[in-house]
């Protein structure tokens, strides 16, 4: 099958430089947060990455034409999958992206692959994406829970951070990125003595800090996302558990939230990221045109997420020349390296996931930060190879192959 | 040392203290439900988006205006207090004769709209509040770290509620008021203006979630959400004080936090129902609530 679909992608490709390029159609649709709590860090900015992504190909490509919907699904995964279907069914969708929320990203996954669509996943963090829920139709670009494990967990064991505490949200998400934390730590040499689960959404974590305080453990690990570790590092500062020699270690911060905290509350907070928009020039130059649509607000790796997995998605369209078949696009995407001005090269592997280093910030003190955005000084840089699962240990029936 | 329940005493002190400096929220937040409730008869359910708009307004008003903590303290509570006056003359006064459910749905619609405008202009994620510089650090109280700021939010959320009942039960507006639910016509006739004493009334009781709200903004996520998360449970203290019951929102709201508190050492999993496990035994046992009378 894989022979018979690259001959025809080469038939096609060697057709095409003879003859005149024909017009191709796309329509694609950012699946998003557009009102609640993953709004800053997906939703609208999604959606203008997503436009820049576009208007930078079809400059390019002139014969590529290029159709964007969008839509809410409000975190509900009944409304996220009956969005994905009319797109589908209706609307002639060829490619879904960016869907922050495992539940809601889960669920449209085994719906692109019973349509044979593309489903590009920026937003949501699950590795199970990639692991025993991978398909051929779907790839896990940004980030996963296991990358975010393994880079702060490994980082601050190594470096001394080898007693730990856990403050986990009570559901599925929390508990799978506490326990890819706890086997990171464990593995090199650090040691967990506590942790406590609390109701996601919850206020006041002034309870559960002082049961990390009276613990002594070096570390106070949070699993948790969104208002909820914002509301434990507002806590923690007032508590003074940096002052008193104990490290926070955010495992799922994006750059939004430390935007909501303030310097002044999140300073010497570690965790881990694949992009930051300060990092380098060209990022620079790609947040300058971002904030035109997005005035005074700052690009999260998700956001960046989109434009660099809508960049690779398209020119393997235009490799195949279609974009009906998810498979034949999703098999060409996988076959070729990638490469775009946010990410750099990269790779997809055979299980969907998009391979690219991640890199360990700390987050600056007020009095280090000399503008607006910057938030993040590097503290370590993790190589592809080792910033993501390996292929063979996340039971991905497609990588057994 | 002294242990209970395997827990040392001194760690089992400081969970009741942090107890009851969330109780100092709810007892603060009831405080205006039962006030809104007692003499409007109107269940106030935008009372958790003027509670947000409360934080929201301290942290305009030190970006636009440069104005602190302190008198944002002030300053919010009267600006939401008088949104909630205008809300008041605009719509709530046309529900007085109707019943419960339609002053229900209207102020929750309201919160809906004052959220998503909220959201809409500042994100979900939140905003930046940092703690005011002269209440910045603790005591060490030797069972544990007590941060100024907590110790203030006690202090002045007891002050607060004791000030409130003081002037609803023991003073002659208080007086006037609560004869004005019983029988606004025969007040009426003594020449007081009960409607304007009506929506003052309203007007103090949003701007008592907005003085909720600033008290809030250093301490949590001043986020659009803020006030939805809480409305919930501070219900569920007005409906065990007893609706309405002014003694009774205060009692229960710090009886509550510690209960809440102590949960959250022995099973943290249960601290978000735990309250409202309370509520539906109150409810079987004493339907109209521990403080209220019956109807």
């Amino acid at each position: 099958m894989n022979r018979v679909i690259s001959l025809a992608a080469l038939a096609t490709a060697l057709a095409c430089t003879s003859a005149q390029a024909q017009q191709l159609n796309v329509k694609i649709g950012v699946l998003t947060d557009m009102s609640s709590l993953y709004a800053d860090l997906s939703g609208p900015g999604s959606v203008a990455a997503a436009k820049l992504a576009i208007a930078d190909f079809t400059k390019a490509n002139p014969n590529v034409k290029v159709e964007l919907v969008s839509g809410d699904h409000q975190n509900k995964p009944d409304i996220g999958s009956q969005i994905a279907n009319q797109w589908f069914d209706v609307d002639k969708v060829d490619m879904i992206i960016d869907t922050p929320n495992s539940g809601v990203a889960l669920a449209v996954s085994q719906i692109t692959t019973t349509k044979n669509k593309v489903f590009i996943v920026s937003g949501a963090a699950a590795s199970d994406l990639t692991g025993p829920k991978c398909t051929a139709n779907t790839i896990h670009w940004t980030y996963d829970t296991w990358m975010l494990a393994n880079g702060t967990g490994k980082a601050l064991a190594k470096t001394g951070g080898d007693t730990w505490f856990f403050l986990t949200a009570d559901y599925a998400f929390g508990h799978a990125l506490e326990r890819d934390t706890m086997a990171a730590v464990e593995k090199n040499g650090g040691k967990v003595v506590g942790k406590v689960r609390h109701p996601l959404n919850t206020n006041d974590f002034s309870s559960f800090l002082l049961q990390a305080q009276s613990s002594k453990a070096k570390v106070v690990g949070l699993a948790n996302a969104g208002g909820d570790t914002i509301n434990s590092i507002k806590a923690g500062a007032e508590f003074g558990i940096v002052k008193g020699g104990q490290k926070f270690a955010g495992l799922l911060v994006f750059a939004s939230d430390v935007n909501a905290l303030g310097l002044q509350n999140a300073q010497g907070l570690t965790l881990t990221e694949t992009w930051y928009w300060d990092m380098n020039d060209t990022n620079r130059a790609w947040t300058k045109r971002w904030q035109q649509e997005r005035a005074g607000k700052f690009p999260t790796m998700v956001h960046a997420g989109v434009y660099s997995g809508l960049t690779h998605y398209l020119k393997s369209v235009a490799a195949v020349k279609s974009a009906a078949d998810g498979k034949a696009v999703v098999e060409q995407m996988k076959k070729t390296p990638t490469d775009d001005v946010l990410f750099g090269k990269g790779t997809v592997r055979a299980d969907g996931r998009k391979v690219h280093p991640a890199y360990l910030f700390e987050v600056k003190a007020p009095s280090e930060s000399k503008y607006p955005g910057d938030f993040y000084k590097v503290r370590a840089t993790i190589p592809a190879e080792e910033a993501f699962r390996p292929l063979n240990e996340g039971n991905c029936p497609l990588a057994k192959g | 040392m002294l242990e209970i329940f395997g827990i040392p005493s001194t760690a089992l002190f400081g969970q009741l203290l942090i107890g009851l400096i969330n109780g100092s929220f709810y007892a603060l937040l009831s405080l205006g439900l039962a006030v809104i409730f007692g003499m409007l008869n109107i269940i106030n359910f935008s009372h958790g988006a003027q509670y947000m708009m409360g934080a929201f307004a301290a942290y305009l008003l030190l970006q636009y205006t440069g104005l602190g903590y302190w008198p944002a303290l002030i300053v919010a509570p009267i600006l939401v207090g008088i949104t909630g006056v205008i809300v008041e003359r605009l719509f709530l006064q046309r529900l007085y004769k109707l019943d419960h459910l339609y002053g229900l749905l209207l102020t929750f619609g309201l919160a809906l709209i004052f959220e998503g405008l909220a959201r809409n202009k500042f994100g979900s994620a939140g905003l930046p509040y940092t703690l005011p510089d002269s209440l910045r650090g603790g005591q060490n109280l030797g069972f544990m770290f007590l941060p100024n700021y907590r110790a203030w939010v006690i202090v002045a959320s007891l002050g607060i509620c004791l000030g409130t009942w003081f002037v609803i039960e023991w003073t002659r507006l208080g007086a006037y008021l609560r004869a004005a639910t019983e029988n606004p016509t025969l007040v009426r006739a003594f020449g007081i203006n009960v409607p304007r004493m009506i929506t003052l009334t309203y007007g103090f009781g949003v701007a008592l979630a907005a003085f909720a709200g600033v008290m809030a903004a250093p301490i949590y996520n001043v986020s659009p959400q803020m006030g939805s998360e809480l409305i919930i449970v501070v219900f569920a203290v007005v409906v065990i004080g007893g609706m309405g019951s002014i003694l009774g929102a205060i009692v229960t709201g710090f009886g509550l936090g510690v209960i809440e508190g102590l949960t959250k050492v022995f099973f943290p999993e249960a601290s978000n129902t735990v309250i409202f496990v309370i509520m539906a035994i109150v409810l079987l046992v004493r339907p109209a609530g521990l403080f209220g009378r019956r109807a």
